[in-house]
């Protein structure tokens, strides 16, 4: 068995309790848990500070109003949480390379991990658009409907990642 | 209480349980891309399985409405590989981007802003893709019971069923 790192969480009991946080949520604001969607809202706010006539005109962006609304806090809260965790677990660090990325890429590596996260963020919010959702939204929310959409998505999420980690990593364990 | 102070709290409460759970890791997220650490699939089907029983169970007592997102074929699974691929390379998801950035990992300032820029071209292309991707093969707004024409605790049984052998499958193999 895999050894816990100190001040951490079970994953499955950790995992219950946001199962309980997400059915409150829903029970008492009607808002389900997704996260995708205010990266949109964030760029149609700093377009906005360029050109608000062009945003304005725009299908998407008339869609999801680029503002601050439940998901953006939600998503923001995230951040605060995380970071409240982390300070008082003593787990907080500032690193740049992942320890599975160094290990495969070296330490020179931080431009490559800097461009290769930008490009694969770019790839990945524009696929969670497309499919409608990441996987909070499809993954957890949709699945905790049992919708349609949501066991498919969440199926090409890994599937999508898996060749990939693939290609990055090659086969076998090794870390 | 506001909205949007609602989703501050709620954003807070689970980014502290995933970043007490370790999920946001880029070697955690990898690490089940490559199924060499599942710690992230026991965290995400642990708050389903809790998040289905709450969800359904609170519908059927009239106290909540289940919302699905349509299943869309194009849609789902071009965008659901496409993400995939992004996370491959990201190694963090929308909402785990903004906990890692809380625990410190700030290769996540550039996925986040990958993840901006992503957001900004899909809706500069939506208008094409409306017409196109985003309509093949819509199928509404389904569940897998409604498909399936059988009650929804057959299908969360169902799922209990597969899962939890999964869970001691894992805790076997150490994974």
């Amino acid at each position: 068995m895999r050894q816990a790192e100190k001040g951490s969480w079970n994953p499955y009991l950790a995992g219950a309790l946001s199962g309980l946080v997400a059915v409150l949520s829903v029970y008492y604001t009607g808002k389900w848990f997704g996260a995708s969607t205010s990266f949109v809202r964030t760029a149609g706010m700093i377009e906005e500070l360029f050109s608000p006539e062009r945003v304005a005109r725009m299908d998407y962006f008339i869609k999801e109003t680029p503002e601050v609304e439940w998901q953006w806090m939600f998503v923001v809260g995230i951040l605060l949480g995380s970071l409240i965790a982390a300070v008082t677990s003593g787990s907080f660090r500032w690193q740049l390379l992942p320890d599975m990325w160094q290990a495969r890429f070296g330490s020179g590596s931080k431009v490559a991990r800097a461009l290769t996260a930008f490009i694969g963020g770019a790839i990945l919010l524009f696929g969670a658009r497309m499919a409608g959702g990441c996987p909070s939204g499809h993954g957890l929310s949709g699945i905790m409907q049992l919708s349609v959409s949501g066991f498919i998505a969440l199926v090409c999420f890994f599937a999508g990642g898996l060749i990939t980690a693939r290609l990055v990593y090659g086969g076998g364990k090794n870390r | 209480m506001n909205i949007l102070l609602w989703g501050l709290v709620t954003g807070v409460l689970f980014g502290f349980l995933l970043q007490k759970a370790r999920v946001l890791r880029y070697d955690k997220q990898l690490g089940a891309l490559r199924l060499i650490d599942m710690t992230i699939v026991k965290f995400m089907l642990s708050t389903v399985l809790v998040g289905m029983v709450g969800i359904y169970l609170l519908s059927d007592l009239g106290l909540l409405a289940v919302k699905p997102k349509a299943a869309v074929l194009g849609a789902n699974i071009i965008g659901g590989l496409i993400f995939g691929v992004g996370w491959g390379l990201v190694g963090y998801c929308p909402g785990t981007s903004l906990g890692a950035l809380g625990e410190g990992r700030w290769d996540a300032i550039w996925a986040i802003l990958g993840m901006i820029f992503g957001a900004g071209l899909f809706a500069e292309v939506y208008p094409g893709l409306k017409r196109t991707v985003l309509a093949w093969g819509d199928l509404g707004k389904i569940t897998l019971p409604q498909v399936l024409g059988i009650n929804h605790w057959l299908v969360i049984g169902a799922m209990f069923v597969l899962v939890l052998p999964l869970f001691w499958w894992f805790e076997r193999k150490g994974l």
